[in-house]
C-alpha cells in the first residue's frame, strides 16, 4: 500500500455544512467557536482537519458527530437535518451512522476488547462480527484482555475496531494519536487508513500534528472558527511514511 | 472566610443531593431516638410528679370486713408511713344512655377534704358535701366516655337497692391512671367507671359501719416492701384478706410500666439501627469525595497545609451533613414525640400530661448523632489525611479488571454487555456492594418489623376474640352462687347457652417462689369460653390438677408434674398442694386454670360458681339487659365486642401510629442508601457513560448500567432484610412483657409482599432521580480530559 489514488472529491457529499456557526456563552463572554462554515464531506473521502488547538476543529466535528448542535446554519447528513434534531434523534443518528475514535480511548474498563465492540455491535443495524473488527486492527490475539490489561496503543485500537465494527457511514477520529507515542500512533493512523481504503467509509481526522495531513485526500485548514483553506492532497502519503 | 472554608461551601452545593439525603436519614434516627425516648420521659415525669403530688399507695389489700380499730395495728408494721382505709365495692350501674348494665367500683373518701392517699385531682365540680348520702365523683374517663356533667345523675344497685346518685365532682387519681375492671386486659370506660363516696353513706350500704374492707399504705424510705407485705397479710388473715401487694402488681401501674418499658426498649433499639446505616452513608460519602478530590488534597498538602487542617475540612463537611439532620431531627422527633404523648393521653389519665424533651435528651442526640458521622467520617479522613502528596497528585490508576466469577461460572456468555458491566462492577468492590446491601437489608428489616407488628395484633385479636372468647356476654356475681344458677341464667330472655366459671384469688409457691393469681375453676369441653395456646390449639382442662400459662410456669420454675403449693385467698383460705398437670403457652395473661369441679372440690364446696358466660340471641339483647340490671345478684355484666373495640382504638392507635413512622424512616433509609450508591457510581463513572452515550447510547440504556446495580443491591437486600426483619421481631417480642401480652411470632404474606414492594418503590424513586441527573451528562467534555 504504498501508492494510493486519490480518491474523487466529484463523488457524492455524504455532508452538507451550510454557514454553521456555534457561540459558547461562557458566562458574560460569548465565544465564537465557528463563524458561518460552509463544508462537504464526500462518499469514502479521508479528509484531514488541521488546525491549532482552540480553532474550532473538535466544535466542527462535535457538530458533525451529532454531539452538538449548531447556534445558527444547517448540517445536512444524506437525508437527515441534524440542525433540527433533538437529543433522541441525535442519539439514533450516532447509534446508526457515526463511529467515534477519541483521544484518551474512553473504553469501558469492566469489558474485555472483544466485549467493548460487542457492546457496539449488539446495537448496531449491520454490524461486522466483533472478532473481525478486531482482527482488522491486529489484536486477534487479545480478544480477552481488559483495557487495563492493553497498552494505549492497542487500547486506542480496540477503540477504532469498537468505532468500525458497526459499519459506519461516518468513522470521526479526534486527535487518535494525541496521547500516543511516534511509533504506536503511526501503527494507529495505518489501521485507520486501512479501515478508509478497505470499508471505503468516510473519515474525518482531526489533528493539530501537520504532518498527518499528509496521509488525507483532502486537508481542511481551520483557525479562529473558520475555514481558511481547503487543499486537495494529490499525492496521498503512507501512514508509515510520515515523519513527526 | 479562608479559601479553604470556600472550597467546604462549594463542596457542599456540589454534593446537595448527598448530604440531604445523608441528612434525611440522620433526621429519621434522630426523630425516633427523640420522640420515643421524649415520650418516655414526659409521660415518667408526669407519673412520678403525679404520684407523690398525690400520695399513691405503695401497698394495697383487699379484705372481707376488720374493724377500724386494726388501722392502729396496721400502722405499727415497722416501715409503714401512711395508711389510708376504706370501703370499696363493686356496684351496678343503670346509665340512661345504656341499654346494658353498667359496673363501677365504689370508693369511699372521708366526709371532709383532707389530703389521702391516692388523692382526687379535681377536673370539674367539688368534693362532696358533708352528710350527704347521693352524691359521687365521677372518674374522668368514665366522665368522657358517656358525657357525664356537673348535676347529672344515674341509678346504682347499692346493696340490692336502686340509689339515685348525683354527679357532683369529676376527678382523677393516680390509683386509676389506667381505668380497667379488675382482671379485664382493655378498658371499657363507657362501661366502667370509679366512683368516690361518702365513706358513711357507703359503710352503711355495706353494712360497714365502723369497719373497712380495703386499705392502702405508703411505705417509709428504704423500707423493704415483702416485709411490710408478709406483715400486712398476717394481720388481715383472719379479716378475709385477699393478699396484699406493691405498685408492680397494681393493675393500673402495672400497665403503665409496661408501656413505659416497651417504649424505653425501642427508643433505643430502632435509633441505634438508623444511625448506624447514617455512619454507613457517611462513609460512603466521604471516601468517594476524598478519592474524587485525592489530586486537590495532594496540592494542598504540597503548599503546606498540615494534616490536621486537611482532616478537619472532610470532618467539617460530615458535621455540616449531620448537624442539619440532627436539628431536623430533633425538630421532627419533638413533634412526633408531642404527638405521641397525646395518643397515650387518651387511655392514660394524668392531671397534666406536659410534653417535655428535655434537655438530656437533645443533647444526647446531638452527641450520638456526632458519634456516628466521627465513625462514618473516621476512614476517609483517615485516607485523605495519609495520603503522600506527590503520589496524590498524580491521577488515579484506571480501575482494574480481571476475569471474576463470571467468567469462572461461564456465565458471561448469557449476558448482554451491559450486564456484565453491571455485574464485574459489583463484584470489583464486593465490600462496598455488601455494605449497600446490608443498608438497604436494614431499613428492608425494619419495614418488616413494623407491618409484623400488625401481623401479631392481628393474629391476637383473631385468637383471642373469635377463637377464645366466643360468649356474647359474661356475668359475674357478687358472691358465690350455688350452680343451679346456671339454669335461672338459662332461663333469661334469648340466652341460648351458658357456661359457668368459678374464680378465686389464690396465691401459688414453688420452693421460694410465689406469684399472686386469679385462679379460674372453667367447665371442660367449653364452646364459649376456650382454652387455647398461641397457636391456636384448644387445650382440653384434665379432671385433676392444676394448668398453667407458660409464662407463669417460666416464673415459678415449675414443670408438668411438680406439685405445687396453692393458698386460696377467700373464704375458709384453704392451703394445698396440687400437681401442675400441664402447662399451655398463651398469647394473653398469666393464668391459673383448674377442672371446675376440681376447684370446687378443692374449697370443699358444693357446685358454686363466681360467673357466666352467656350466648346470646342478639334481637333479645334489649330485654336480657333490662333483665340483669334487675337481678341484684350481677355484679357486672361484661361485653367482649366492646373489649375488641377497646383494643383496637389503644393498641391500634398507637402501634399504628408507631408502623407509620416506621415505614416512613425506612423508605427514607432504603432511598437515601440507593440514592447515594446510585449518585457515588455516577460521578465516578460519568465518564464511561459519557463515552457510551457518545457511542450511540440513550440514556434509558446508560441508566440500566447505572441503576442496575443498585436493583441488583436491592433484590440480594430483600432477603437478607426478612432475615433481619425476623431476627429484630424475635428481639422485640422478647422485650414485651409477657405477663400482659405475647405477640405471636407470626408473619403474614402480606408483611413479606409489602416490605418488598416498599422497599423497591423507594429505590425506584431515587433511581429516578439520579436517573434524571444523566440527561446533565457533559458529552463533549468528557472526549477532552482524562478526568
Amino acid at each position: 500500500m504504498k501508492s494510493i489514488q486519490t480518491k474523487n472529491t466529484e463523488s457524492e457529499a455524504v455532508f452538507h455544512i451550510h454557514s454553521v456557526s456555534k457561540i459558547y456563552q461562557m458566562g458574560e463572554v460569548q465565544v465564537h467557536a465557528l463563524r458561518s462554515v460552509n463544508l462537504d464531506l464526500y462518499e469514502g473521502e479521508l479528509a484531514v482537519l488541521l488546525g491549532a488547538s482552540g480553532s474550532g476543529k473538535s466544535t466542527l466535528l462535535n457538530i458533525i458527530g451529532g454531539l452538538d448542535v449548531p447556534t445558527a446554519g444547517e448540517v445536512i447528513f444524506r437525508d437527515h437535518n441534524l440542525t433540527q434534531a433533538d437529543d433522541a434523534k441525535l442519539t439514533e443518528f450516532r447509534r446508526d451512522h457515526v463511529g467515534f475514535v477519541f483521544q484518551f480511548y474512553n473504553l469501558i474498563p469492566s469489558l474485555t476488547a472483544l466485549e467493548n465492540v460487542q457492546l457496539i455491535t449488539e446495537i448496531a443495524a449491520k454490524p461486522m462480527k466483533a472478532e473481525d473488527a478486531l482482527e482488522m486492527v491486529g489484536l486477534k490475539e487479545r480478544l480477552n484482555h481488559f483495557p487495563a490489561q492493553l497498552s494505549g496503543g492497542e487500547q486506542q485500537r480496540v477503540a477504532i475496531a469498537r468505532a468500525i465494527a458497526k459499519q459506519p457511514d461516518v468513522l470521526l477520529c479526534d486527535e487518535p494519536t494525541g496521547a500516543l507515542d511516534y511509533k504506536t500512533g503511526k501503527i494507529v493512523l495505518e489501521v485507520i487508513e486501512r479501515v478508509n481504503c478497505e470499508l471505503g467509509t468516510t473519515t474525518a481526522v482531526i489533528t493539530h500534528n501537520a504532518p498527518i495531513a499528509q496521509m488525507a485526500d483532502r486537508v481542511i485548514h481551520i483557525g479562529s472558527g473558520e475555514i481558511l483553506s481547503i487543499e486537495k492532497n494529490e499525492k496521498k502519503a503512507s501512514p508509515s511514511d510520515l515523519v513527526w | 472566610m479562608n479559601a479553604l472554608n470556600k472550597k467546604l461551601f462549594r463542596d457542599f452545593w456540589h454534593l446537595r443531593g448527598q448530604i440531604i439525603a445523608t441528612a434525611l436519614v440522620v433526621a429519621c434516627g434522630i426523630a425516633s431516638f427523640v420522640s420515643m425516648q421524649s415520650t418516655y420521659v414526659s409521660l415518667l415525669d408526669s407519673q412520678q410528679n403525679y404520684y407523690s403530688a398525690y400520695r399513691f399507695a405503695d401497698i394495697f389489700a383487699h379484705l372481707k370486713k376488720a374493724p377500724e380499730s386494726l388501722k392502729t395495728e396496721i400502722e405499727k408494721i415497722p416501715g409503714v408511713a401512711v395508711v389510708n382505709t376504706r370501703v370499696v365495692s363493686e356496684v351496678t350501674l343503670n346509665l340512661p344512655n345504656l341499654t346494658e348494665p353498667a359496673q363501677a367500683k365504689i370508693v369511699s373518701i372521708p366526709e371532709y377534704q383532707t389530703p389521702m392517699l391516692n388523692d382526687l385531682h379535681f377536673l370539674r365540680g367539688r368534693y362532696i358535701s358533708a352528710g350527704s348520702s347521693d352524691e359521687v365523683i365521677i372518674s374522668g374517663a368514665f366522665a368522657t366516655a358517656n358525657n357525664f356533667q356537673i348535676g347529672d345523675a344515674f341509678e346504682a344497685i347499692i346493696n340490692g337497692r336502686w340509689r339515685k346518685l348525683t354527679i357532683v365532682g369529676i376527678a382523677l387519681t393516680p390509683e386509676y391512671i389506667y381505668e380497667i375492671r379488675a382482671g379485664d386486659v382493655f378498658p371499657d370506660n363507657k362501661r366502667y367507671g370509679i366512683l368516690w363516696m361518702n365513706r358513711k353513706a357507703v359503710a352503711s350500704a355495706f353494712q360497714m359501719d365502723g369497719a373497712f374492707n380495703d386499705v392502702t399504705l405508703t411505705l417509709a424510705p428504704g423500707v423493704s416492701e415483702s416485709s411490710v407485705i408478709e406483715n400486712l397479710d398476717r394481720i388481715l388473715k383472719n379479716y378475709g384478706g385477699t393478699g396484699s401487694y406493691g405498685r408492680a402488681d397494681q393493675q393500673s401501674h402495672r400497665f403503665i410500666a409496661n408501656e413505659f418499658s416497651q417504649l424505653k426498649v425501642q427508643g433505643t433499639f430502632l435509633p441505634a439501627v438508623f444511625l448506624g446505616v447514617t455512619a454507613f452513608l457517611l462513609h460512603l460519602v466521604l471516601s468517594r469525595l476524598v478519592s474524587t478530590q485525592r489530586e486537590q488534597i495532594g496540592l494542598l498538602k504540597a503548599f503546606g497545609y498540615t494534616n490536621f487542617d486537611i482532616g478537619l475540612h472532610f470532618l467539617k463537611l460530615s458535621l455540616t451533613a449531620i448537624s442539619s439532620g440532627a436539628v431536623l431531627g430533633i425538630f421532627l422527633g419533638m413533634y412526633l414525640g408531642a404527638g405521641m404523648t397525646n395518643l397515650y393521653a387518651d387511655y392514660f389519665h394524668f392531671p397534666v400530661l406536659q410534653y417535655s424533651a428535655g434537655w438530656f435528651v437533645i443533647l444526647f442526640s446531638f452527641f450520638i448523632s456526632f458519634g456516628s458521622a466521627a465513625i462514618g467520617a473516621l476512614s476517609a479522613v483517615r485516607k485523605a489525611v495519609f495520603l503522600p502528596p506527590a503520589e496524590a497528585m498524580r491521577p488515579e490508576p484506571p480501575a482494574r479488571f480481571t476475569a471474576g466469577f463470571l467468567e469462572n461460572l461461564g456465565l458471561q456468555k448469557y449476558l448482554s454487555p451491559i450486564y456484565r458491566i453491571v455485574l464485574r462492577n459489583l463484584s470489583r468492590q464486593p465490600i462496598k456492594a455488601i455494605f449497600s446491601t446490608f443498608g438497604i437489608s436494614l431499613a428492608a428489616a425494619l419495614l418488616f418489623t413494623g407491618f409484623y407488628f400488625f401481623d401479631a395484633i392481628n393474629k391476637i385479636i383473631e385468637i383471642q376474640f373469635y377463637q377464645i372468647i366466643r360468649n356474647d356476654v359474661d356475668v359475674t356475681f357478687y358472691q358465690p352462687r350455688p350452680g343451679k344458677t346456671r339454669y335461672e341464667l338459662k332461663n333469661l330472655p334469648g340466652v341460648s347457652r351458658v357456661e359457668v366459671f368459678r374464680a378465686v384469688p389464690a396465691r401459688l409457691h414453688f420452693l421460694h417462689r410465689t406469684r399472686k393469681v386469679g385462679l379460674l375453676g372453667a367447665e371442660n369441653n367449653s364452646d364459649l369460653r376456650r382454652i387455647i395456646d398461641k397457636n391456636g390449639k384448644v387445650f382440653n382442662l384434665p379432671p385433676e390438677g392444676i394448668v398453667l400459662s407458660k409464662s407463669l410456669a417460666d416464673i415459678l420454675e415449675v414443670e408438668k408434674g411438680d406439685k405445687l403449693t396453692v393458698e386460696i385467698l377467700e373464704g375458709s383460705r384453704p392451703v394445698r398442694e396440687i400437681k401442675v398437670a400441664g402447662t399451655i403457652d398463651e398469647l394473653m395473661g398469666m393464668n391459673a386454670y383448674m377442672e371446675i369441679h376440681a376447684l370446687n372440690r378443692l374449697l370443699n364446696e358444693d357446685d358454686v360458681i363466681s360467673g357466666a358466660y352467656l350466648s346470646v340471641d342478639s334481637l333479645k339483647k334489649e330485654k336480657l339487659y333490662a333483665d340483669l340490671k334487675e337481678t341484684p345478684a350481677v355484679a357486672g355484666v361484661g361485653l367482649p365486642s366492646v373489649a375488641l373495640n377497646s383494643f383496637n382504638e389503644t393498641f391500634g392507635k398507637t402501634i399504628g401510629t408507631f408502623t407509620f413512622i416506621l415505614v416512613l424512616f425506612a423508605s427514607v433509609i432504603v432511598f437515601g442508601v440507593v440514592y447515594n450508591g446510585a449518585r457515588i457510581s455516577l460521578s465516578e463513572r460519568g465518564r464511561e457513560l459519557a463515552s457510551l452515550r457518545v457511542l450511540g447510547f440513550t440514556q434509558k440504556e446508560i441508566s440500566i448500567i447505572l441503576l442496575g446495580e443498585q436493583a441488583v443491591l436491592t433484590i440480594l437486600a430483600i432477603p437478607f432484610g426478612y432475615f433481619f426483619g425476623i431476627i429484630i421481631s424475635m428481639l422485640v417480642n422478647n422485650m414485651v412483657d409477657a405477663e400482659i401480652m405475647r405477640l405471636p411470632l407470626v408473619f403474614s404474606a402480606q408483611t413479606f409482599v409489602i416490605s418488598f414492594v416498599v422497599t423497591i418503590l423507594s429505590a425506584i424513586v431515587s433511581g429516578l432521580l439520579v436517573a434524571w441527573r444523566v440527561r446533565n451528562l457533559d458529552l463533549i467534555e468528557v472526549l477532552k480530559t482524562r478526568e
